[in-house]
């Protein structure tokens, strides 16, 4: 990433001093390596340029409407609004959190919560087990099993819904709770997470193992004292993969849950009154934004980690 | 259907442990959850280490695996199973065996431009995604801010496909043309000179319109994996073609493109699956009306809009038979690379 790269270094001089010189008409002396270079390097900056303004514009939009008043949101465009600097209003904020009206979110934004931190945590300590199983501990059928536990990787959730949830309602006697959408979320995190964290174990010495199984440390022991915090990367690679999965699904707890205050989370909230009030953008563009900020501030805070799980062969449910 | 099913809770378990009204009671519920599942982890490995000896090891190896393991043949193979057959049990799921579900797919017209539309998304999604996130990558690489102009892209990774979709349909939104507009397309529209136009109502142009915000969200996902792959390169490749005298776009095409070729497989392949499960923004934006529904989203309305449970089915499973040969391909070629 970072300009100093001493691959980088010697391109990044040559291109300065030769490229204003020779323009496209020599592209053989334009010494930038990658297509790039082909183009004018003015021409490359413009093209990235307009990308980028054309991937943000959207967002710029309804963010600057959220601080619109319900009145000029309807009477004219967005792009009119930094005319008028004075008349910018954090209202629709407020009725989007106000407790106890009809239009909050807050009740919506705890059941996120709610709904997220075992989603997440509770795959993590299943999925670190049975890696630790399939990667250090042999027992009859491994092999076969791991096989299988890879492979249901394929299986789209949808597929499942529906028999899950008549075994949840009529078996469990669930109903629309929130353990249905914890266990279902696990569920569908498994194969995924079980495969990302026993690749990562797979790869850790084996020699570490041995020696504290000749100091006489059980698979317990070794498996908290020695394995987990050498684990933290990959562990937090899945967590936040599953955190923004849980934090953004709509299907899940559209199924399980249903559209109530009691359990719905803010996207079903979202969803629900784009379809009813499709016009209430005041409540919308505010509401939106209060299901996004998190998601983004965890995401900026630690997009390593989310890369490096992305590299790593992101395929869920 | 979902309301019947939902409130049909013949519980033994108390409520005060299933829900909570208050915002105490939920976080309440919430850390008993986590205290539960931790003591059921704890338990585990419990049994587990009670097993001593040369045996005791292959048992502790089993008990090790056993939740996971159990959790996804409760939970994933088994519903799996009856999925399948409920797909082959005529458009309520419990009626005698019969391809009907599967015929009417091919057959019924609405049905065929759900499968049309699905074809387009597939086809079209990976590659626009893809060939921008492409082109932004080489653009940026090594450039400077280069981090900023990557998170600008990706950011759209982060947020919900709800809110992506919210974010959208005020782009895409109307006015008849002699009205002050508020939506930014149709008042590019305006200034030019044209009528405005109901986006997400006129096809096929509205699937176009929903397909483009699939795209703004994967573009990001594409930039980064190619972006990766592109530094990867070893420098003394790009030395040596160098030497040679290549340069610029043959430089791309003989080196560049053919280093990348794996990443560009796994890119397109796993956009390509998160595409044919596409359900959020259908929903949030047309909720399939107006000849816009894709398989997953027919998969819904079927199975809990118009009680046809066992055609829902057939739905979910031709998305799973349609996904195979993806991933397939795909973990196929990410063993390659590896």
């Amino acid at each position: 990433m970072s300009t100093l790269q001493p691959a980088a270094t010697p391109e990044s001089v040559s291109d300065e001093v030769i490229a204003p010189r020779t323009k496209v008409k020599k592209p053989k002396k334009s010494a930038a390596g990658d297509a790039a270079g082909a183009l004018n390097s003015r021409w490359a900056s413009f093209v990235a340029v307009v990308i980028a303004v054309l991937w943000t514009t959207p967002t710029v939009g309804l963010l600057v409407t959220s601080f619109r008043s319900q009145i000029d949101i309807n009477k004219s465009g967005w792009w009119n609004a930094f005319a008028n600097p004075g008349a910018f209003t954090l209202d629709n904020y407020r009725q989007a959190l106000e407790p106890g009206s009809s239009a909050s979110f807050t009740q919506y934004f705890i059941n996120t919560i709610v709904i997220t931190v075992p989603a997440v945590l509770l795959p993590i300590f299943l999925a670190s087990l049975a890696a630790y199983a399939f990667a250090w501990m042999p027992f009859p059928g491994r092999n076969v099993l791991f096989v299988a536990v890879f492979a249901l990787q394929i299986v789209p959730l949808q597929i499942a819904l529906i028999p899950l949830l008549d075994i949840y309602t009529n078996k469990l006697g669930f109903g629309a709770s929130y353990w249905s959408v914890w266990i279902s979320h696990t569920i569908f995190a498994l194969p995924l997470a079980t495969f990302l964290i026993h690749n990562f174990m797979r790869e850790l010495p084996g020699e570490l193992m041995e020696a504290a199984r000749v100091d006489g440390a059980g698979h317990v022991t070794i498996f908290f004292k020695i394995l987990l915090p050498l684990l933290t990367p990959a562990i937090a690679a899945f967590g936040i993969f599953q955190f923004l999965w849980v934090w953004n699904d709509l299907l899940v707890s559209l199924i399980f849950l249903g559209g109530t205050p009691e359990v719905a989370p803010v996207t079903v909230r979202v969803a629900e009154l784009a379809g009813t009030r499709g016009s209430a953008w005041y409540l919308l563009s505010a509401g939106a934004f209060i299901s996004m900020i998190v998601p983004v501030i965890v995401f900026l805070a630690l997009q390593r980690f989310f890369v490096r799980g992305l590299l790593a062969g992101g395929l869920k449910g | 259907m979902v309301a019947t099913l939902l409130s049909a809770a013949p519980s033994g378990i108390p409520e005060p442990f299933l829900r909570a009204e208050s915002t105490l009671g939920k976080f309440m519920l919430m850390f008993f959850a986590i205290a539960f599942f931790a003591a059921v982890f704890g338990l585990v490995l419990f049994l587990a280490s009670l097993f001593k000896g040369r045996t005791g090891e292959k048992a502790q190896g089993a008990i090790f695996a056993a939740p996971a393991v159990l959790l996804l043949a409760v939970g994933l193979m088994y519903p799996a199973i009856l999925t399948i057959i409920q797909s082959l049990r005529g458009k309520s799921g419990d009626g005698s065996f019969s391809f009907a579900n599967y015929s009417a797919m091919f057959t019924q017209p609405e049905l065929l431009t759900v499968l049309r539309n699905t074809a387009l998304w597939v086809i079209l999604v990976p590659f626009l995604a893809t060939a921008i996130g492409l082109l932004y990558a080489i653009l940026i690489d090594r450039a400077r801010g280069e981090a900023f102009a990557k998170a600008l892209i990706f950011l759209p990774m982060a947020i919900s496909m709800v809110g992506a979709s919210i974010i959208w349909k005020f782009v895409y939104q109307y006015k008849q043309t002699d009205r002050p507009q508020i939506g930014l397309l149709n008042q590019i529209l305006k200034v030019f000179g044209f009528e405005t136009r109901q986006f997400l109502l006129d096809a096929p142009v509205n699937t176009l319109m929903l397909i483009i915000v699939m795209v703004w969200i994967q573009a990001g996902f594409a930039m980064t994996i190619l972006s990766a792959a592109i530094k990867a390169i070893p420098d003394d490749i790009i030395e040596a073609a160098r030497l040679d005298g290549v340069y610029g776009l043959r430089m791309f095409r003989y080196i560049t493109l053919p280093s990348i070729r794996a990443a560009l497989v796994v890119v397109l392949t796993t956009i390509g699956i998160g595409t044919l499960k596409v359900f959020d923004i259908v929903r949030t934006m047309t909720a399939g009306q107006f000849e816009t529904s894709v398989v997953a989203n027919e998969f819904y309305n079927q199975s809990f809009r118009y009680d046809a449970p066992g055609l829902g089915a057939a739905m979910a499973v031709l998305l799973f038979v349609l996904v195979i040969p993806i991933v397939t391909y795909n973990i196929v070629q990410m063993r390659k690379e590896a």
